[in-house]
């Protein structure tokens, strides 16, 4: 390797990055753009699901109950209804998610002792938040009742009656148990991905396009060299927007951030000698800018959003998947990334992520170097 | 690598692209301090034959030696031994005249103290003095490829190829190009060079000839003069230039007629003779010539009656 070379084609690549008005806009306001976008637009809390309420008696205790939806943070109760009709119409127009439904004969049943059913209409299009405001309305219906049979037992003259077993949960890392702090890493890391790919899908293309390769590969620089020295400047401009997208995750949307520095600094080197390579390698193979963008962006973008874990829990896929997430660099770094915010941990007991990174980074770039032949087709 | 030996040596150089064979079994040899000039038409192997040399594009068969190193087993070797000019321009248009020397001068890895040297004379010897700082991209097409010259030999290579140099640039910047070649020459360097400017082709000194993949000719400018041509030539001056060119294509003892410029040039067995006869022949079709002379043959002349030029519409090829 030659270090005069190496220089060249590295000071070469800044000048051209910096001429180029539109590649510092895609360096600056990419990661910007999609940081919001996800931040804001994935969201796994699912908080004011809106409820309408047909009650069918109308008594104190009804109401009294049903106060409880209202009073819930989960809960938004747009409307009361006074027939069965409205209530199918609201939910088949989408109007409302969940319809309680309080039979006529709720407290004689309740007074007598029996058991009374109140019926929940769930609109289950969309499973995911179906389930959560199913079991949300369950977690409301218990506690009433449980306090209920409290009452009525005090009422017959059993003094302080406890519940056998009680959790008492505490939650560490994200304490409020809020999706943001769980995504907005795992958003860093996507990002990442993105942009990196990009960034280098365009270079070596750019130069077969341009016809400046021919003169490029006529001179005795090797593969190495022009790899090297075209990915050391994105290396540090990739840096650059992981800093821009963590510092959003930190300052705006209140993300903690517990681990180290270095750490952060380390993944991050890695993962970006992953992706840059990988962008590389992409503009070598397709030879028009175009096509490499267009491939960079497929092919890191879904894995990175659908198999990295940052949707999906990972240990919750089907075996098959799981072992299939283990080819995609983004796991690695999502993994060290919601450590390194929330956790905080010791890079000992990262060392698999570690080494998941260091395997593809020196793999990647290996093929990337490879397959660059210094010949016209 | 022997100093004594030719600077390149080609010997049944094949080079196929599918069923197309765009080079067919070519042998050639290059002296040391020598203009090489390849000639031809559009599209007759020479970029493909100067892309082997420089180790761009891999042979199909047959063996080139640049400075003594196999181009195909060697091509790192000899892109330290060389400088290659290709025939779009190619330096980077967004760099400024000053950024593409550096560039280069890292590329080819030249000595720091060499260096200050090496950019003032690019600079000077392209004409970019005071225009360092100009993007590459809105130069001239003639100080585009000085410059691309000055990167090409920043490293002093002993062996330059020079493809198509000229194209495209207005003919003073050409001969000011060409002058640039014979200093080169002059200090030692070979200059292997295409070209399909008949004009051009007179500096140089030793010419080889290729037509659709294959050698038809080769030697000195002169000596393809004296040895390729069948018979002699007659410059004929006459009014109705085209109604002339049509009898005297099928007029009895004229091998060949083809119009130059605004005169005729026949092809005839022996010129004493035919002075005569063609005088009369026009005479006899009504048409007044008001020259006719024996002349000696220019390199197009021989270049038209070697290639396939001559047919179809490859005549404006030839001349400028």
């Amino acid at each position: 390797m030659n270090w005069n070379r190496l220089l060249a084609m590295a000071r070469k690549e800044v000048i051209q990055i910096k001429r180029d008005a539109r590649s510092i806009a895609i360096v600056i306001a990419m990661p910007l753009i999609m940081m919001f976008a996800f931040g804001y637009g994935v969201s796994f809390d699912t908080k004011y699901i809106p409820v309408y309420i047909f009650d069918r008696e109308g008594s104190q205790q009804s109401q009294d109950f049903l106060k409880r939806f209202q009073s819930s943070e989960y809960f938004n109760v747009v409307r009361t209804v006074d027939n069965y009709p409205a209530l199918i119409q609201a939910i088949d127009a989408g109007r409302c998610q969940i319809g309680i439904v309080v039979p006529s004969d709720f407290s004689k049943k309740l007074n007598a002792g029996g058991t009374v059913s109140v019926q929940a209409l769930v609109d289950g299009t969309d499973s995911n938040s179906a389930n959560l405001g199913m079991s949300y309305s369950q977690a409301v219906v218990q506690a009433y009742s449980q306090q209920l049979q409290l009452q009525w037992l005090q009422r017959r003259g059993q003094a302080k009656i406890q519940p056998p077993i009680s959790v008492d949960s505490r939650t560490w890392f994200n304490e409020n148990l809020e999706s943001m702090a769980t995504i907005v890493p795992g958003v860093v890391a996507l990002v990442m991905a993105v942009v990196g790919t990009f960034l280098t899908s365009l270079t070596v293309a750019r130069e077969w396009e341009r016809g400046t390769m021919e003169q490029l590969i006529s001179t005795p620089v090797t593969p190495l060299e022009i790899l090297i020295g075209k990915l050391a400047p994105y290396v540090v401009i990739g840096l650059f927007d992981t800093c821009i997208c963590a510092a959003m995750g930190v300052w705006w949307f209140g993300v903690p951030f517990r681990g180290h520095l270095l750490v952060f600094f380390l993944s991050s080197t890695m993962f970006m000698t992953v992706v840059l390579s990988m962008g590389y390698f992409f503009s070598v193979v397709a030879k028009t800018q175009l096509a490499a963008s267009q491939i960079s962006l497929i092919a890191t973008f879904l894995p990175a959003f659908l198999l990295s874990g940052f949707i999906y829990p990972i240990d919750q896929m089907p075996v098959v998947i799981q072992v299939i997430t283990h080819i995609v660099p983004a796991r690695y770094y999502m993994a060290i990334l919601r450590n390194v915010f929330l956790k905080g941990t010791s890079i000992t007991l990262m060392w698999q992520d570690f080494f998941g990174l260091a395997l593809f980074a020196t793999l990647l770039s290996v093929v990337a170097t490879r397959i660059f032949k210094k010949r016209l087709t | 690598m022997n100093n004594q030996s030719p600077a390149v040596v080609v010997k049944d150089l094949v080079k196929r692209f599918g069923d197309f064979v765009a080079v067919d079994t070519i042998s050639l040899e290059a002296n040391r301090g020598e203009i090489f000039g390849f000639l031809g038409p559009n599209g007759a192997g020479k970029s493909t034959t100067i892309r082997m040399l420089c180790g761009l594009l891999r042979p199909t068969s047959g063996q080139a030696l640049v400075s003594g190193l196999d181009v195909a087993r060697q091509p790192e070797l000899v892109r330290q031994n060389i400088g290659y000019m290709s025939q779009k321009f190619s330096l980077y248009n967004d760099l400024k005249v000053i950024e593409n020397l550096h560039f280069f001068a890292g590329m080819y890895s030249v000595e720091t103290s060499d260096l200050k040297d090496r950019i003032d004379w690019a600079i000077d010897m392209a004409g970019l003095k005071g225009r360092e700082n100009t993007l590459t991209g809105t130069l001239a097409a003639g100080w585009k490829q000085r410059l691309a010259l000055g990167c090409a030999v920043l490293h002093r290579p002993p062996i330059v190829f020079l493809d198509e140099p000229t194209s495209g640039v207005d003919p003073i910047s050409r001969r000011q190009f060409w002058e640039l070649i014979h200093s080169m020459a002059a200090d030692g360097v070979t200059v292997f060079v295409t070209t399909h400017y008949m004009d051009e082709a007179e500096y140089c000194n030793y010419l080889v000839l290729i037509d659709r993949g294959k050698i038809v000719a080769s030697g000195s400018p002169l000596e393809l003069k004296l040895n390729y041509m069948e018979g002699e030539l007659l410059l004929v001056e006459c009014d109705q230039v085209g109604k002339a060119l049509e009898l005297l294509q099928s007029a009895p003892g004229v091998m060949d007629a083809a119009i130059f410029g605004n005169a005729l040039h026949l092809v005839v067995p022996k010129a004493s003779e035919a002075i005569k006869s063609v005088g009369n022949y026009l005479a006899e079709h009504g048409i007044q010539a008001s020259r006719i002379d024996s002349i000696r043959p220019s390199l197009e002349d021989v270049f038209v009656s070697l290639t396939s030029m001559r047919n179809e519409n490859g005549r404006e090829k030839v001349s400028q």
